[in-house]
Order: C-alpha cells, then sequence, then structure tokens
C-alpha cells in the first residue's frame, strides 16, 4: 500500500471458513493491485478456490474482511460481486449444457424488450463481444456441443459481458489442451491490457512463472507468502507451498534397466480400441507391454485417452477391438472381477467415484473388490475381513486407525492409502496405478511412491498413468507420452525430461509407436 | 359424430392439460410433479367450497386455486427449503390432500361421499357444444399449453426455469434467484394444475371422494411422453383424452376391454422412457434439491 | 461419537421430530372441530393398545405395511426408488389366490402354505421385475417405470377378476380351497374378531431375513454398494444392472407377501382393489424406519395404530383425521431428515473445532 497511492483492487484479510470439521481457510489474506495478473498459488487442499468463493460472494466467510476497491464488502451476494464487477471462471464449468451460448452469457442479465426475454438483442451483444475481446464462441450453438476450450471462452465470456473488472479465474488449463493454454494466456494478457485485474488460482508452478506478475502462496488454508513472480523461482514458490525444501525431479535410486519384456508375461496389449463419450476411437489402436519388474509411465495432458485407457483394461468400458493379455492369458472379454483374479489390481484415478464407498467402514472398503474371497457359503466372513483390516491399517498407517470408521472420515491421504493398501494386497502381478497421488498431502505421496517402487522391486509390472509430469518422472524406468488417443512416444527413463517429452505431449512433436 | 368425438376428447383432455401444464413447468425447474394429482383434488373440493358457499363458479375458481397455491407452497417449502426428497413429499402431498379433503368434506357437508350440487358454467339443457364454449375454463385450457410454451422459450423467467432445473449451480453464479424461481414455478405449478381439478368439480357440479382418480398421474405421462417440452405434452393429452373417449364410445360395443384402453398412456410412457422410441430425458437436475 | 449415539442422532431423531409436529398438528386439527386433543389422544390408544381386538387389528395392519415398507426400503438399499408398492401387493394377493383356487381342498396346509406363498413372492416379484430389468437394460428412470405399471396391474387384474373370476355381483374370487392361514385368535381367544393372523409370522420371518441378507451376506454388501456409488460398485466387480433387478424382484416379492395377509389371512379371497393404498404407505414406513428392516417393522407397526385409531376416535372427530395426520408426518420426516443431518453435522463441526 505504502508504493502506491492507489486502492488495492481486492484485499482480503483474516479470512477464515470451516466446513464441517474442515478448517478451510485459517486468517487467509490476499492483495492484490488493479492492472495485474496474480497467481494464487498452493496445494490441492489449500484453500485457494474456497478464498477466491469467498471473493465472488458464493460463501459467506466466518470471519475477515473482503475489501474492493477499496470498499469493504464483506458478506456481499454473488448478485453484488458481480454488479460490482468480480467475475469467476470455475474450474468445473458453470455452464447449462441445453441452452445455447448466448443465453448462457446473458444469463441472468437477460435483455429484455416489452417484458420478454430479446433473443436477437442477446446474439447480437454476444457476437458483438465475442469480436471485441476475441473470445470466438458460435453464439446460437448449444453448449452442450461446444469443445472444451469453446466452453471455457464463453466463461470468459460471461464474466466480461457483467463487464467484470476483477477476473477470477479457478485452475483454468486443467482442461486445456497446450495450444489452448497458450491462447488462453494471450487472452487473458488482452483483458488485463484493457484494465482488467486478474486473479488465477493455480498449481502448476509454469503457468505461474510464464503469465503472473505477483504471487500469494497458500498453506493448509493459510497464506503464508507474498512474492514477485520476477524476485523469485519455481524452487522458491514450492518452498513456499510445501512448507519445507523439495526436489522438484526427484531421481530414482538404482533402478533395473528398461528390459524389453518377454512375450507371455506382465501386460500386453495389442491394436487396442476404445470408444470414447464422443470420439468414436479415444484409444486409437494402441499397443505396449509392461514387462515383470518395470514400471511404464504413461504422461500426456489429461483427455488424450488416458481415462478410457484405464477403463478398457480394468474391464469398465469394453473394448472396440485388440486385445488384452495378463502374464499371457486373454482377458479382453473378462469381466472386471475375472480380470481381478486373474492378476490384475487397479488404483482407479478418482477414489470417490469409483475407488471408495464413502459410507461403508475403513474394514468393507478394504475388502472392496475381493469381497468374494472373503465369503463362506454366501455369507461375509467378519473375522477374516478384521483381522484383514487390522494388518493393513498398520502396514499402511491408516489413521485414525479405526477399523469401523466411515472412510468419508478420513483425510484424503488416508482415504487413498486405503485405496493402495488393498489394491496392494491382492495376489496380483499387473498394477494400473492412476494418479496415485492426486489430492493427497506431500507425506503421503512420498509413502505412496516408496510402495509403487517396491512392488515394482518385488517383480510386478505397473502401468502409472500421471497427469504430473514430474510423478512420471521419478517412477518410471520408461516413459511413453500419450496423445489423441495414441501412444506417440515410448523411450527409456534416462532419455527423458520435461524438455524431451514436452513437444510429444503438446502434439508439436508427431509420430505414433505402436 | 365426429364433432361429438372431439367435443368429448377436449372435455376430458381439459383437466389434463392444465394439470400437465402445471407438471411441465414444475419439472423443468427441477422439482419431480408427482404432486399433481393432490393439487389437482385440492383445487376441485376448493371449487366446490368457493361456488357453493360463495353462490359464484368464479367465487369457486378462486376457492380452488387457493387451495392448488397452498399445496403448491407446502411442497415447495418442504422440497427447497428443507430439500426434502420430493418423489416423497409429493406422495405426502398426495396422501395429504385425500385425507383433508375428507376431512372437510365431512366438516363442511357431512358427507363421507360427496357435496352437494353446485352450478357450474353454462345453464341447464345446453348441447355439449354450447355447453363446452360457454365454460371459460375450457378456453383457458386450451390456451394453457401454447402460453407456456411462449414463457418458457421466449420469456426471461422461462430461461430462467430452463437454467435452473438443468443446472442450478450454473444458474446461481450468476446471480440467478434459484431458490426463488423455483418457488415461483412450484406454487404455479400448484396454480395450474389445480384449475384442472375445478374444472372436473364444476363440470360434475359435485365434489366426490377421491374424484381426480388418477388423472393427475396420467398428466404426468403426458408431461414425460412429451419430453417436457408443452405443445409436445399437450398434444399427448389430447391423445390420451382421445383414448379414453374411444374407449367410452366402444364399451358398448365390448370390442376391447375398457381397462386395456385405460393402460394406453401409462404403456406409452414406460415406453417412452425405456427409450424404445427416442430416449425421453429428464431436466438434469430433476430432484437435486442442492443449488 | 459412541455408536448408540450416532444411531439415535442419524436414525431415531427425525422420526421423533416428525412426530412431535404430528402431534402438534394433530393437537390444532382436533382443537378446530371443537374437541379436546387429550380426550381424543387417549381414546386412540385405548382403541389399539388399550385392548387385544383392537391390538390385533394394529398387528394385522402392520403386517401388510412391513411388507410394503421393506420393498420400498430394499429398492432403495439398491439405490431405486420403488413407489410400485400398490401393483406389486395387488399381484401378490393375486398369486395367491390363483393358487389357493388352484390347489384342491385336500391339500395337507404343509404344502398348501408354502405354495400360496410362494405365488404370491413370484407374482409380486414378476411385477418388480420389470422397473428392475428396464432400469438395467434401457436406463428407464425407475419412480416414473414403477407409477406407471401400478396403473397397468391394477387395471389389469381389475379386468381378469371382473371379466373371468367374480362371484356374480361383487368384485372378489370365490373362496381359496387351500393354503387358508389361521387367525391368532384360534391360539389366543382375546384377539377374537381381529384380522390378524400367522401370516404375521412369516414376515417376522421376513423382517430378519431381509436383515440378515442386507448386512451378512456377499449380496447385501455388494446392493448395498451399488446404492451408494455404482459407479464404484462397478469398479468393485459387482455387475450393476444385475444388482438392480435383482433388488426389484426382491423388493416385489416382499410387497407380494403382504397380499397373503389379505387374501389368505383374512378374507379367503381375492378382492380388486384390496390394497387400498397400502403400497404408496409403504414408502412413508420406509421413511420413518430408515430403510432399516427393524425400522421399517417399528414405523409399520406406527402406522397401521393411526390408521386403526382412525376408527376407534370417529366418535369425536372424523376418521378422516388420521389420513391427514399420515399426511403430515411423512412430509415432516421427509424434511427432518435433511435438516437434522445438517445440524448434526454443523454440531459435530463445531465441536471438533474447539477440540483443535
Amino acid at each position: 500500500m505504502s508504493e502506491t497511492a492507489q486502492a488495492p483492487a481486492v484485499r482480503l484479510t483474516g479470512i477464515d471458513k470451516r466446513f464441517g470439521a474442515v478448517q478451510a481457510n485459517r486468517g487467509a489474506a490476499i492483495e492484490v493491485r488493479p492492472g495485474e495478473i496474480h497467481a494464487l498459488v498452493g496445494e490441492n487442499g489449500a484453500g485457494k478456490s474456497t478464498l477466491m468463493k469467498i471473493l465472488s460472494g458464493m460463501l459467506a466467510p466466518d470471519a475477515g474482511t473482503i475489501e474492493v476497491g477499496g470498499r469493504d464488502v464483506t458478506g456481499w451476494s454473488t448478485a453484488q460481486a458481480i454488479a460490482a464487477g468480480v467475475g469467476m471462471v470455475h474450474q468445473h464449468f458453470m455452464l447449462v449444457p441445453t441452452l445455447t451460448v448466448a443465453e448462457n452469457v446473458v444469463l441472468g442479465r437477460e435483455p429484455v424488450s416489452v417484458g420478454t426475454f430479446d433473443r436477437a438483442r442477446a446474439l447480437r451483444e454476444v457476437e458483438e463481444l465475442a469480436e471485441q475481446s476475441g473470445l470466438r464462441v458460435p453464439a446460437d450453438r448449444l453448449v452442450a456441443d461446444l469443445s472444451v476450450g469453446e466452453a471455457q471462452r464463453v466463461e470468459i465470456l460471461k464474466t466480461l459481458y457483467r463487464g467484470a473488472r476483477v477476473l477470477l479465474l479457478d485452475e483454468p488449463t486443467a482442461v486445456l489442451s497446450p495450444p489452448e493454454v497458450t491462447e488462453l494466456w494471450k487472452v487473458l494478457r488482452r483483458v488485463r491490457d484493457g484494465g482488467a485485474t486478474i486473479i488465477l488460482i493455480t498449481h502448476k508452478l509454469d503457468e505461474v512463472m510464464a503469465v503472473s506478475e505477483r504471487i500469494t502462496v497458500m498453506r493448509q488454508g493459510e497464506t503464508v507468502e507474498r512474492l514477485a513472480t520476477r524476485d523469485t523461482s519455481p524452487e522458491g514458490i514450492a518452498r513456499a507451498m510445501v512448507g519445507r525444501d523439495v526436489a522438484l525431479m526427484v531421481q530414482r535410486e538404482g533402478a533395473p534397466p528398461a528390459a524389453v519384456p518377454a512375450a507371455g508375461t506382465g501386460l500386453e496389449v495389442r491394436d487396442l480400441v476404445v470408444r470414447g463419450a464422443r470420439i468414436p476411437r479415444a484409444v486409437d489402436g494402441i499397443s505396449f507391454s509392461v514387462a515383470p519388474g518395470e514400471i511404464l509411465g504413461i504422461a500426456g495432458v489429461e483427455g488424450n485417452g488416458q481415462t478410457e485407457l484405464l477403463d478398457a483394461l480394468a474391464g469398465l468400458r469394453e473394448a472396440a477391438g485388440g486385445s488384452i493379455r495378463v502374464g499371457g492369458v486373454d482377458l479382453t472379454t473378462d469381466s472386471v472381477r475375472e480380470r481381478g483374479d486373474a492378476g490384475l489390481s487397479h488404483i482407479p484415478e478418482d477414489r470417490h467415484r469409483r475407488g471408495l464407498l464413502l459410507e461403508y467402514s475403513v474394514a468393507e472398503n478394504l475388502i472392496f473388490g475381493q469381497q468374494h474371497h472373503f465369503t463362506r457359503r454366501g455369507m461375509l466372513d467378519r473375522a477374516a475381513i478384521d483381522a484383514h483390516a487390522e494388518s493393513r491399517i498398520a502396514a499402511y498407517d491408516i489413521r485414525p486407525a479405526d477399523a469401523r470408521l466411515p472412510v468419508r472420515a478420513l483425510s484424503g491421504g488416508n482415504q487413498q492409502k486405503v485405496v493402495i493398501a488393498r489394491e496392494m494386497a491382492r495376489a496380483f502381478s499387473v498394477l494400473l496405478a492412476a494418479q496415485p497421488t492426486r489430492g493427497v498431502d506431500v507425506g503421503a505421496i512420498e509413502f505412496i511412491h516408496a510402495q509403487l517402487r517396491r512392488a515394482r522391486d518385488e517383480g510386478k509390472a505397473i502401468l502409472l498413468v500421471s497427469a504430473e509430469l514430474r510423478e512420471v518422472l521419478a517412477l518410471s524406468d520408461r516413459v511413453a507420452v500419450m496423445y489423441g488417443g495414441r501412444l506417440v512416444t515410448v523411450m527409456p527413463r534416462r532419455e527423458a525430461s520435461e524438455e524431451v517429452l514436452g513437444p510429444w505431449m503438446t502434439g508439436a512433436q508427431r509420430g505414433a509407436v505402436a | 359424430m365426429i364433432l361429438l368425438f372431439l367435443a368429448q376428447t377436449l372435455r376430458i383432455a381439459i383437466p389434463f392439460l392444465f394439470a400437465a401444464a402445471g407438471g411441465a413447468l414444475s419439472e423443468r425447474a427441477g422439482i419431480v410433479a408427482l404432486t399433481l394429482e393432490g393439487f389437482m383434488l385440492g383445487g376441485a373440493f376448493g371449487a366446490v367450497l368457493g361456488s357453493y358457499y360463495g353462490g359464484s363458479a368464479w367465487i369457486g375458481i378462486a376457492a380452488g386455486v387457493s387451495a392448488g397455491m397452498a399445496l403448491g407452497a407446502i411442497h415447495a417449502v418442504a422440497c427447497i427449503r428443507f430439500r426434502a426428497d420430493q418423489v416423497v413429499t409429493g406422495v405426502a402431498i398426495n396422501l395429504f390432500a385425500v385425507g383433508v379433503t375428507r376431512f372437510f368434506l365431512d366438516v363442511a357437508f357431512q358427507s363421507s361421499s360427496n357435496s352437494p350440487r353446485v352450478a357450474g358454467f353454462g345453464g341447464e339443457g345446453l348441447s355439449a357444444l354450447t355447453a363446452l364454449a360457454a365454460n371459460p375454463l375450457v378456453w383457458m385450457g386450451v390456451a394453457v399449453m401454447p402460453v407456456l410454451a411462449f414463457v418458457v422459450a421466449r420469456t426471461t423467467f422461462g430461461l430462467r426455469v430452463r437454467a435452473v432445473g438443468e443446472h442450478p449451480q450454473a444458474a446461481a453464479s450468476v446471480g440467478v434467484p434459484v431458490t426463488r424461481v423455483r418457488y415461483v414455478a412450484v406454487v404455479w405449478s400448484g396454480i395450474l394444475a389445480s384449475l384442472g381439478g375445478v374444472y372436473l368439480a364444476l363440470d360434475q357440479h359435485q365434489f366426490t371422494d377421491n374424484m381426480t382418480a388418477g388423472r393427475g398421474f396420467i398428466a404426468l405421462a403426458a408431461v414425460i411422453f412429451g419430453r417436457w417440452h408443452p405443445v409436445r405434452a399437450g398434444i399427448a393429452c389430447l391423445l390420451f383424452a382421445a383414448a379414453e373417449t374411444l374407449q367410452i364410445q366402444l364399451q358398448a360395443a365390448q370390442v376391447i376391454p375398457s381397462q386395456f384402453v385405460e393402460m394406453i398412456p401409462y404403456l406409452l410412457t414406460i415406453i417412452a422412457v425405456a427409450g424404445v422410441v427416442g430416449r425421453s430425458r429428464p431436466p438434469a437436475a430433476l430432484n437435486q434439491a442442492d443449488a | 461419537m459412541s455408536r448408540l449415539r450416532q444411531v439415535f442422532e442419524e436414525g431415531v431423531l427425525a422420526p421423533l421430530v416428525a412426530l412431535l409436529v404430528a402431534l402438534v398438528a394433530g393437537d390444532l386439527l382436533i382443537l378446530a372441530y371443537g374437541q379436546a386433543p387429550g380426550a381424543v389422544w387417549s381414546l386412540l390408544i385405548e382403541g389399539t393398545w388399550g385392548n387385544a381386538y383392537g391390538f390385533g387389528q394394529v398387528l394385522y395392519k402392520a403386517t401388510t405395511l412391513t411388507c410394503t415398507g421393506l420393498a420400498v426400503a430394499i429398492g432403495l438399499r439398491a439405490g431405486l426408488f420403488n413407489i410400485g408398492g400398490e401393483g406389486q401387493l395387488a399381484a401378490g394377493g393375486f398369486g395367491a389366490a390363483i393358487m389357493g383356487l388352484w390347489l384342491p381342498s385336500t391339500t395337507p396346509a404343509l404344502l398348501a402354505v408354502p405354495l400360496c406363498v410362494g405365488a404370491a413372492c413370484v407374482a409380486g416379484g414378476s411385477v418388480g421385475l420389470v422397473p428392475g430389468v428396464l432400469k438395467a437394460r434401457f436406463g428407464a428412470h425407475e419412480v416414473i417405470v414403477t407409477i406407471m405399471l401400478n396403473f397397468i396391474v391394477l387395471a389389469f387384474l381389475n379386468w381378469i377378476v371382473s371379466a373371468h373370476l367374480a362371484v356374480p355381483e361383487t368384485l372378489h374370487t370365490e373362496g381359496v380351497r387351500a393354503g387358508v392361514l389361521p387367525r391368532l385368535s384360534a391360539m389366543i381367544p382375546a384377539f377374537h374378531g381381529s384380522a390378524a393372523n400367522w401370516t404375521l409370522a412369516v414376515v417376522l420371518l421376513a423382517v430378519g431375513a431381509t436383515w440378515w441378507f442386507l448386512f451378512r451376506t456377499r449380496s447385501g454388501y455388494e446392493l448395498r454398494a451399488v446404492g451408494q456409488q455404482p459407479d464404484a460398485a462397478e469398479y468393485g466387480g459387482i455387475h450393476v444392472g444385475q444388482a438392480w433387478w435383482r433388488a426389484m424382484l426382491m423388493a416385489g416379492a416382499l410387497a407380494g407377501l403382504g397380499g397373503v395377509n389379505f387374501v389368505l389371512g383374512y378374507k379367503g379371497y381375492y378382492e380388486d382393489g384390496f390394497a387400498g393404498g397400502a403400497g404408496f404407505l409403504g414408502i412413508a414406513v420406509a421413511l420413518v424406519g430408515r430403510n432399516h428392516p427393524v425400522g421399517v417393522l417399528l414405523a409399520a407397526l406406527f402406522f397401521a395404530t393411526l390408521s386403526q385409531g382412525g376408527l376407534a376416535i370417529n366418535a369425536l372427530v372424523p376418521k378422516q383425521m388420521v389420513e391427514v395426520l399420515q399426511g403430515i408426518v411423512i412430509l415432516a420426516v421427509a424434511m427432518a431428515v435433511p435438516e437434522v443431518r445438517r445440524l448434526v453435522r454443523q454440531a459435530a463441526g463445531r465441536a471438533t473445532g474447539r477440540a483443535r
């Protein structure tokens, strides 16, 4: 404040917010100057989104003050925030799929003529605004028919239509392809140059360095650091996010050389084709194998067929062509249960949607998927289930160590440990590990990585799919890149680096192995 | 002959049209419309009470609509403010309406089966056609679906109803008062559906116990069969009414048992939701309490 | 939080709140009618739990309601809302009657009763199976299908009985020749005149079996998993569609069992319209009983008491008052369940907040 006479565009101080047992914000603060791109960074669960929802009026703070343009607006509503020019672009799009682009943009501020909604004017206004801002969108199409990138442009248009002077973007690149990300930065700079202030929520440090001018770092609900981007480095930000030094790229210790898998062992996939929800060939004829004692890491921007590939391997989605073998046995048409019994274990990418039954106890979750092995004459073998739970809880240090607690009551890290403890307890030869550390705190990440390495060293074949390139590099013996439904390259770990993989992930470099 | 058939079809269709309009509006806003039966019954009883004590069919309409509004408001508070399961509250509203009308039938008219005769619209001895034309509710019933279609497609309120029923979080994020839109939609659905009951009672010149006899569910079937679109739902109402007319005409001939004709709307609806001929897809936020 | 307290807060508190609301609403109705609430309530208790006949009637009504309540509860445990209890119940009664009419009168009870009960379950189960299969195969919404199916089944039964099976001038069949269940009054004379019968014992067994199935067997574990999170269940190797149609088959069979109570235990014949709303009331029973078999049994007793109590208080206030109260209880429970859960979680949040 002392360096500029101008009031800050946004100032939040001492914000507290609690959801049930979770304290999402404790004394959180942020100060943003007019006309800057400000990055709000922190790990998953650091309280960034909560803080921004409070700023945008979607949530009321338990304590603290909110100032916008020097005016105290604490506890305002979404409508008031919008009227004052604060607009939020949500991580999960807030668009009504059955309405047109124009209808979505004007919703809540509809142009009216003679008491009815003026559709023609809405269309015209949206087209004009799209022209001015460079956010090209088809104004009369249904939102359901748009691509992800187009949908995000509609989101930004929505805030601009409402005359937003302060734009909040929550993880805007999570769903975008690299060219779309570049396009987004252009748009944001243009909007900023038009006089708007932008707050970008992210946990990707390269984005922070690329586009922001100043940075606020949050950790466990608190604001821990304010930095000027030009005075810091990715390592400095990471230290502030985690609270201690972290090596951004953990080198693997003494892994065996990448082996060419012998036929009839590990996981072998041939010419696999999988239909997607929108694309006919979400997985477009992929072949690869994972040898026992090897981790094959698949890197790539999300949405390039990874989910469909995993689903098909696990038996959750039908393969439209090709074959899947585990230990030489063809499982292509087997059920989920048959695959499990044939030696396939699976850490799913979304533990809340797939991996856990949140209302079931820890003990009941620890047998999930193997319940038929804990059954005697149709009845659950409760003694065996309890014994199993006790040993798993101890081995994986699941806290609190109470087998009867519903899994819902556990933290994200401990929930993920339940999933991993269970999947590692199966008699398996092949493990599918999808986003194994998503939404997990740093301590648990290290623990989970150690478990994956140990399984590898015990001779399991592991397919790792992760959106975190660093995770892929830290764990894999071989690295593949998935782009547009194909594996565009596979290389030994020693040849892989962020610089080498980047062009493959963005589609800048092409050529399919398979 | 054909004219008579059409007149009879229209006469049967009017209650369906009103109730289905209420159902379409409520469901498009994301609130399940299992309540139509109860709203209609309330409207029918209110109409008789109003006409009997007020001495005019118009007072009957006012009283019937008030009853529908009140039931709609109860339903709205239960499932919007208290986030109760809308299917459960729907069933409760229907049971409640049956109980309340029976209770007050006893209180007001000391009967457990029917009310005394009340005047409706039009004098005695009119031909079927002129009696229809003399009844303002018929004209309203014919107009209700086109009007509703216009409201849904072309007004700000309609746009907001569609948004709220499909993605309430998105609507809320741009400052659309989701709760208020839903309250208005549900109360209006009570008003519209109750008009169906009002028509029924005034047409029969009395209230009889449980006189709606499942018409609210036929209206709901029409909404689903019409894929939640007012005009298509209206056509479904006419179709179902025509089937019923046909059944009445064929009854003497004993060609097909009347029970099989009765099944037609329900069978068609099941076929429609099973997607045998183009899946009918409900509004995405139907029966989701959260805004 | 102790287990007992959790059960209280999650399961019992909401119905208690609702009961209180209903009591107050009842007081208001009674006062409006110009009677003293105390007198009416004591008459209601006196006419139900206060004498053997009244209690027998409560047991009789609770028997049917337990069945339709279980039919809704087991559906909800699998994530399906079964509104088809009415049609399933009627079909069950019809199945029992057909078997009872078809068997020769010389069939020993030990054979005839299981055959008739089985026929009821098969008939009810088949009606339940339709929405289950349509859901599993086509994704057809079970609420819509079950509602519509009620009307279809009732119309069909109405036709077959009136056109082919009815005793002239009535809407009921002839008396069944085999499989009749004795009334409780045959053993306990005090129940004399009440319709309570040995179906009660069969239904109590069904309550226990349902509990055992849901919480002790692998199929029950899998069924509840499907109800909680179908995507997770699929990942856990469970065939979701299969779990759905199985659940609906069981639900229909349980509702169908309720038909035995009227047909074999009470009248000895099938009568058109005997279900009389008991199928719909099953939704209320399951809701108040929190989808737990024991809760369902208790809730069935409660609603049976209300329904029988209406007759007892008719001298003072119209018996229809209890129908109003039933509606209010359901509304109040439906509102109280999410509200209580929210308040309890809020309080828990504050408590842990202080602990930190």
